[in-house]
């Protein structure tokens, strides 16, 4: 026993070891309390409408979210904006439909059902308007980059003035903590750049901390289910654990003598 | 291996059990009679086949919503993420499943590799235990194409590249396995259809191991043979069921915390963003427990060589009963051995680092004196090991004069006996 | 061995027994209930349908849970037609009024209640919907007056969410 948590240490430090390697470089992100992390971690509501209201009016104009839909809002474990809020957000935006009986597609405002629109039409027409450079979808952004929230939280704020010495193409600028310090995309964020609807103040590290919870949740809709079930599940295996112990050395007592 | 005595207790039972001796099987299985002494490392067996049926259980159902086209595939996981009930959890667990799946049959590889398990009469078992070991590697690799990230295609790329190494043929069997001139389409879905049937050939060979295994029966701590059954044996059925009952909760625990709080800390970000045959990743990396093999394979500056390294330190390992030539099974009674082996442990995981790292500078020449290394413990030490090597005495049972000790304890007081 | 040992042996295992059952049946419930309708299917579980263009005597059809819906602004004719029919003379007795709340709408499943075939408009001695799978005919109410179908076309769920529109479902 003694030997296999030798072991089962040996092997679970080689685990995080291995899995330190594999993210992105060694970097000191900005830290910042996430209410989502951790064994009983849950979404802010509040963050996540705000986190919306910033994805709406400053990064959707560049960033698809296409692998959510606007029922999405209304869900459990989301902003759980109410269904009228819901659908209101829904019918703000128009979504292509069709063919109809004359053979078209026509614009029609979007349903609850419907997927959240994209600001180009492909990836083509996003790297057309945007000098080349292609802004990722949202959807899953903060699992596809190694550094989590934390590097998305940090890059928002990261732009700083280029260092001497360093010369950036036209279009091209300098972020602290951009894989390669280089970036297409301008500071998207400014003080008071959205006015938040319940009056939070709107300073860039604010609206950095809420678009990226709003960024998390976006990847990971189900984030507090999964918690809750896992907590659940832990403990009842512990339980169970404990019950099939002691059966199992009441059986094994049977045995006059254990090597 | 068939028990003539056993007669069901019903009459129903009595005529199907003289059609089809299901009965008999089941009586068998569960008087099978096992050895007392054995330790922890032996509950991986049960719990390697809990891993199979739950990754058979798992993707079946994934794969009731999975669309295997590389214009959807991606799109079906996120929708399987986020509208299948409990869609989320099943994929979890069947990602994560590859992981412990890959973990216990490395510790159950280690346990044989330090007890002597693969040795005479047991051949035949770990060279099936070889074949499956490959075809998991085989399931594990087209089953982390299928959801056509960024790592799925360049992985895909890098490893179905490796057969244009082969003289003459190697380009056209590439050109084959691709279906194309490129990874694309043609492959996702033939490695849909693979990567559904090879678990259950594997389920097919796991059968034949164990049958295997039930002829000579368990190996032990000690590595001594014993009479089945004896006084050194309890029946499966209680006493094996419900340790292995324990030991697979204890891994279930594990499972658990991958599952519902790092979910994601065993893969690879960059497999979350949508595969792009134009962008390749700054650094592509297999899932972990293909690395030692990766960094065997980069090792060697020579693509077909590297190929071929790669592949024999997987074919040497079905060799091992003939090159270890130690008459001793158990490295417990073999000092020297037991280095030896600690010695490759910590190789081998320095190579699954080294897999993990670019293949430049320091990171390269370790990876190359721990491959060299690798081959030299199988081919040189081992069987130079089996002539030179002073063993420990073996006790003559498990029981005889023991009370709870160690092995050491029986040795010590068989020891006694013998000195008298 | 004492007398006491056994039952304290038994109930523990009874324990395990039981609390390792709990853990079967909370495995298998995700097994199962993810081949229910998922969240994208139940999202579409309701469509609204604009039906200020039908004029009367008209049908258009619309696509509703996957299956095709017949929504008919019925003459005075065939509404006088629908409500003069007597109980007796119906395989299936159900009355006009319980069909089509507002007696100008008619809203129903335009699928045969025999074997699923999609009948076809304005045909059929009853002036409503004739099948030609197997020959029943449907009056103007859509129920089965003639022919092997047993059932009146289905009415499902449906309500005018405002004065030109029907949400189904």
């Amino acid at each position: 026993m003694k030997n296999f948590i030798k072991l089962f240490s040996i092997l679970v430090l080689f685990f995080f070891t291995i899995t330190q390697s594999n993210s992105a470089e060694k970097i000191d992100y900005l830290k910042t309390d996430w209410s989502f992390k951790g064994l009983f971690g849950k979404f802010d509501r509040g963050s996540l409408q705000r986190g919306y209201q910033v994805y709406t009016e400053v990064c959707a104009a560049c960033h698809s979210m296409k692998y959510l839909s606007y029922r999405n809002l209304g869900e459990k474990g989301g902003p759980e904006f109410s269904e009228a809020e819901t659908k209101a957000i829904a019918a703000s935006f128009e979504v292509t439909d069709g063919p109809n009986a004359d053979g078209e597609m026509f614009e029609r405002p979007a349903k609850l059902s419907d997927k959240f629109v994209m600001p180009y039409e492909n990836v083509k027409a996003a790297q057309a308007a945007n000098g080349g450079a292609y802004p990722p979808d949202m959807s899953v952004l903060v699992k596809a980059r190694g550094g989590g929230v934390d590097y998305i939280y940090s890059l928002l704020q990261g732009y700083e003035e280029v260092p001497s010495g360093m010369t950036l193409d036209e279009g091209v600028h300098y972020n602290k903590y951009m894989y390669g310090n280089k970036i297409r995309m301008s500071a998207p964020l400014s003080e008071d750049i959205v006015e938040y609807g319940d009056g939070t103040k709107a300073t860039v590290e604010q609206m950095s901390k809420d678009v990226t919870t709003f960024l998390m949740w976006a990847a990971e809709p189900h984030l507090e289910a999964r918690h809750q079930m896992g907590f659940k599940a832990i403990v009842y295996l512990i339980i169970l654990t404990i019950l099939v112990y002691f059966s199992m050395k009441k059986i094994w007592s049977r045995v006059e003598s254990e090597v | 291996m068939s028990d003539h005595e056993y007669v069901p207790s019903s009459k129903f039972g009595k005529w199907f059990n003289d059609r089809l001796p299901l009965l008999t099987l089941a009586s068998h299985l569960t008087d099978y009679p096992t050895p007392k002494n054995l330790n922890y490392w032996w509950t991986f067996g049960g719990i390697l086949t809990f891993c199979l049926i739950t990754q058979i259980v798992t993707g079946l159902t994934l794969a009731m919503h999975y669309i295997a086209h590389a214009d959807m595939a991606f799109e079906s996981v996120e929708h399987i993420m986020r509208d299948v009930n409990y869609g989320w959890l099943i994929r979890y667990i069947h990602a994560n499943g590859a992981s412990m799946f890959f973990l216990a049959v490395y510790i159950h590889i280690f346990r044989s590799l330090f007890y002597g398990s693969y040795k005479s009469p047991r051949e035949i078992i770990w060279i099936i235990g070889i074949i499956i070991y490959l075809l998991m590697m085989a399931a594990a690799f087209m089953g982390y194409v299928l959801p056509w990230g960024q790592m799925s295609f360049w992985g895909a790329t890098v490893i179905t590249n490796l057969f244009s190494a082969i003289p003459l043929v190697g380009e056209g069997i590439v050109t084959w396995l691709w279906g194309g001139y490129s990874v694309d389409n043609p492959t996702l879905t033939r490695f849909f259809t693979l990567h559904y049937l090879i678990p259950f050939l594997i389920l097919g060979l796991v059968v034949l191991h164990i049958w295997a295994l039930h002829v000579p029966g368990n190996n032990n701590p000690i590595g001594i043979d014993i009479k089945k059954p004896s006084k050194d044996t309890v029946p499966f059925h209680p006493y094996i069921v419900i340790k292995d009952g324990f030991a697979l909760l204890m891994f279930m625990i594990v499972f658990a915390f991958f599952v519902f709080y790092s979910p994601n800390i065993l893969g690879h970000a960059d497999n979350y963003i949508e595969a792009n045959p134009m962008v390749t990743p700054a650094h592509i990396v297999p899932e972990w427990y293909l690395l030692p093999f990766y960094a065997i394979l980069r090792s060697v500056p020579d693509k077909l060589l590297g190929v071929v390294a790669m592949l024999s330190a997987i074919l040497i390992l079905a060799a091992l009963p003939w090159l270890d030539t130690s008459k001793i099974r158990s490295a417990v009674f073999r000092p020297l051995y037991k280095q030896f082996y600690w010695i490759l442990v910590a190789d081998v995981l320095i190579l699954g680092y080294m897999g993990a790292m670019p293949a430049e500078g320091l990171y390269l020449l370790i990876a190359r004196v721990a491959t060299a290394y690798y081959f030299l413990h199988f081919l040189v030490i081992l069987p130079v090991l089996g002539f030179k090597e002073k063993t420990i005495p073996v006790p003559l049972s498990i029981t005889e004069p023991i009370l709870g000790g160690s092995p050491n304890l029986a040795m010590a007081k068989n020891k006694e006996s013998l000195d008298k | 061995m004492s007398d006491k040992k056994p039952e304290r042996r038994d109930f523990l295992f009874t324990a395990s027994y039981a609390v390792g059952a709990v853990g079967v049946a909370a495995v298998v419930w995700p097994l199962v209930d993810q081949m229910n309708p998922d969240a994208s299917v139940k999202a579409l579980a309701s469509t609204e349908v604009d039906v200020s263009s039908v004029k009367p005597g008209n049908t258009i059809t619309v696509l509703w849970r996957g299956k095709p819906v017949f929504i008919r602004r019925r003459t005075q004719d065939e509404i006088s037609e629908a409500k003069s029919v007597k109980m007796e003379d119906l395989k299936h007795p159900e009355r006009d009024e319980d069909r089509a709340k507002d007696p100008q709408w008619l809203v129903m499943l335009g699928v045969c209640t025999h074997l699923g075939c999609v009948p076809l408009n304005d045909k059929g001695d009853y002036d409503g919907w004739f099948c030609p799978c197997h020959g029943s005919h449907y009056d103007t109410s859509g129920r089965i007056r003639k022919g092997p179908a047993p059932l009146n076309m289905e009415v499902p769920k449906y309500e005018f969410v405002n004065a030109n529109t029907i949400k189904i479902g």
